[in-house]
């Protein structure tokens, strides 16, 4: 079923995102090369990869960041990000925040915005006294408000709590089924890309080394196919899930 | 006795009763109060004021003591009475007038200029080519060796004392504001342009507030430059003035008129301190050190 959704979707030659031989060279050292990529409204895809995999770099070129970037790609013009450090404005009232660039929405807007990620009640505070968890609904907010075709996320989660995550995950999940919009989430979190995506990409050696697609599919996410999925994503990534397991043990 | 918690050498209580459940010592007590309540009196805001009566202690200590004569070391009570008199036939308030205008114009022209050249060279590399090398340049000439060079080129009048006040307020302004915009989180820029602010944008959103607490830093110096750099411009040539006050009454002997106006001086020094304080709670009330809890 979620498979013959998808055919009907890339029948439709309108792909939300459409990377074609993008490349990135820094210096003499290329991190990015030949990397092809469709990303389809509504579809929620993780972009896995280990530190310095280009990972960063590839989001950067999709927000309209690297103009140097070889290659060619076209992304929606409604477009937002969120990243890691939630990069709210210390000198702007939560509700400002979430209205910066803009330009015709009011405060009504943004108190709707912040209602919807379950944080109006902050909406006159300053950043500075929010905590980690908070700042990041307010990020999810900002991004949100923008209604984008496209949701990139840069580690979104990556410096919060356990609980506070896996509270942020439903969130996501809740705001992307009701928006709609094609979210490539860079995470080096295995089980985050597992438990929220449709479809993961891992990046390794400069390519886009696996292609995965989860969809609806339940099951996918639960029992002995997640070990099995995680096993060959870490595989993928480089690491022994069971010299891992043995070295912790030790 | 049995006491199962670990006790004696190595560990202390420090939330609650002792495990052996004795009354920590009265005394402890007592003066953990005692320093409660002194710990109050020191953070009222009128213990500030304490240096200064303390100073005014030890001048009429001198005086009184020592017998110095009068026109050395006046008694306060002298002093006063002089204030006393200069305000009654309005010398102090006219010559007060008259250096507050001229601070009040040249700090108008320095801020300006100082705060224009420093968008200029902080928002645009050209800028900052042409300007910066020329800013530094001047920023070592020492403002009183121009004092000449104004006079010559702007006659005796206000002018040349204005003018030399704007010069030296522009370098602290300058210096600070340039830092501040470039010191500006690059990640607050980038998330910025993410978000699709334009050019206008960002300098209003993001570089120009973030640039605000050194410029304020810079107002500060500016502010206190412009009263030494209006000091040395009115001893020299004026004939009205904070500073013409005191060099006349250098000339008449006037130990006690000297003393008024080196007074009125550090009043004002006071009172601009505390303008700044004021502009820095309104405008940065964002940061977490004035944020109220």
């Amino acid at each position: 079923m979620a498979l013959q959704l998808r055919d009907e979707v890339s029948a439709d030659t309108e792909a939300a995102v459409r990377v074609r031989g993008y490349g990135r060279r820094f210096g003499e050292r290329t991190v990015l090369s030949g990397i092809d990529l469709d990303l389809r409204d509504g579809e929620l895809v993780a972009l896995l990869g280990a530190s310095g995999s280009g990972k960063t770099t590839l989001l950067r070129a999709l927000s309209g960041q690297d103009p140097d970037a070889d290659g060619h790609v076209t992304v929606p013009r409604e477009r937002a990000v969120a990243f890691q450090d939630h990069r709210l404005l210390p000198w702007k009232r939560v509700w400002r925040n979430v209205l910066i660039g803009v330009p015709k929405a009011g405060k009504a807007e943004a108190l709707a915005a912040l209602e919807e990620v379950g944080i109006a009640g902050r909406a006159n505070a300053w950043p500075g006294t929010l905590s980690g968890g908070e700042s990041q609904r307010v990020a999810l907010a900002r991004a949100f408000i923008r209604r984008p075709r496209l949701l990139l996320l840069d580690e979104p989660f990556g410096a919060l709590d356990a609980l506070t995550r896996l509270r942020m995950h439903r969130l996501l999940r809740e705001l992307c089924a009701r928006h709609h919009p094609a979210t490539l989430l860079v995470t080096h979190d295995v089980d985050e890309a597992i438990s929220l995506a449709d479809r993961i990409l891992v990046i390794s050696g400069g390519q886009v080394s696996l292609d995965h697609w989860i969809g609806d599919d339940r099951s996918a996410r639960t029992g002995t196919a997640v070990l099995a999925l995680r096993a060959r994503l870490l595989a993928e990534l480089g690491v022994d899930p069971n010299t891992s397991h043995v070295t912790k043990e030790n | 006795m049995s006491v199962i918690a670990p006790a004696g050498a190595g560990y202390e209580v420090v939330v609650g009763r002792a495990a052996d459940d004795k009354p920590r010592p009265v005394a402890r007590r007592a003066a953990s109060a005692g320093a409660e309540a002194w710990r109050r009196v020191w953070f009222s805001r009128w213990t500030r004021f304490l240096g200064p009566l303390l100073i005014l202690v030890i001048w009429q200590l001198a005086v009184t003591v020592d017998h110095l004569p009068a026109n050395q070391l006046p008694s306060l009570g002298n002093v006063w009475s002089t204030a006393r008199d200069l305000i009654a036939d309005g010398t102090l308030q006219s010559a007060l007038l008259t250096s507050l205008r001229r601070v009040a114009l040249g700090l108008l022209l320095g801020v300006s200029i100082g705060t224009g050249l420093a968008l200029l060279s902080g928002l645009s590399l050209v800028g900052e080519r042409i300007i910066d090398p020329v800013m530094h340049m001047f920023r070592t000439m020492p403002v009183l060796a121009l004092l000449p060079l104004f006079v010559l080129w702007f006659g005796i009048g206000e002018k040349a004392k204005v003018y030399l006040i704007g010069w030296a307020v522009i370098f602290p302004i300058y210096i600070n504001l340039y830092a501040g915009i470039r010191g500006v989180d690059a990640k607050l820029v980038e998330a910025g342009s993410v978000l699709g602010l334009n050019r206008w944008g960002q300098i209003r959103h993001v570089i120009l507030p973030g640039a605000l607490p050194q410029f304020l830093t810079g107002l500060r110096l500016a502010l206190g430059v412009s009263w030494l750099v209006l000091v040395a411009a009115e001893e020299i040539n004026a004939t009205s003035g904070l500073g013409y006050l005191i060099t006349n009454a250098q000339n008449l002997m006037q130990t006690d008129v000297i003393f008024v106006g080196l007074i009125v001086y550090s009043l004002l020094g006071l009172a601009t301190d505390i303008l700044v304080r004021l502009i820095e709670r309104f405008t940065l009330s964002w940061r977490s050190s004035f944020v109220t809890k």
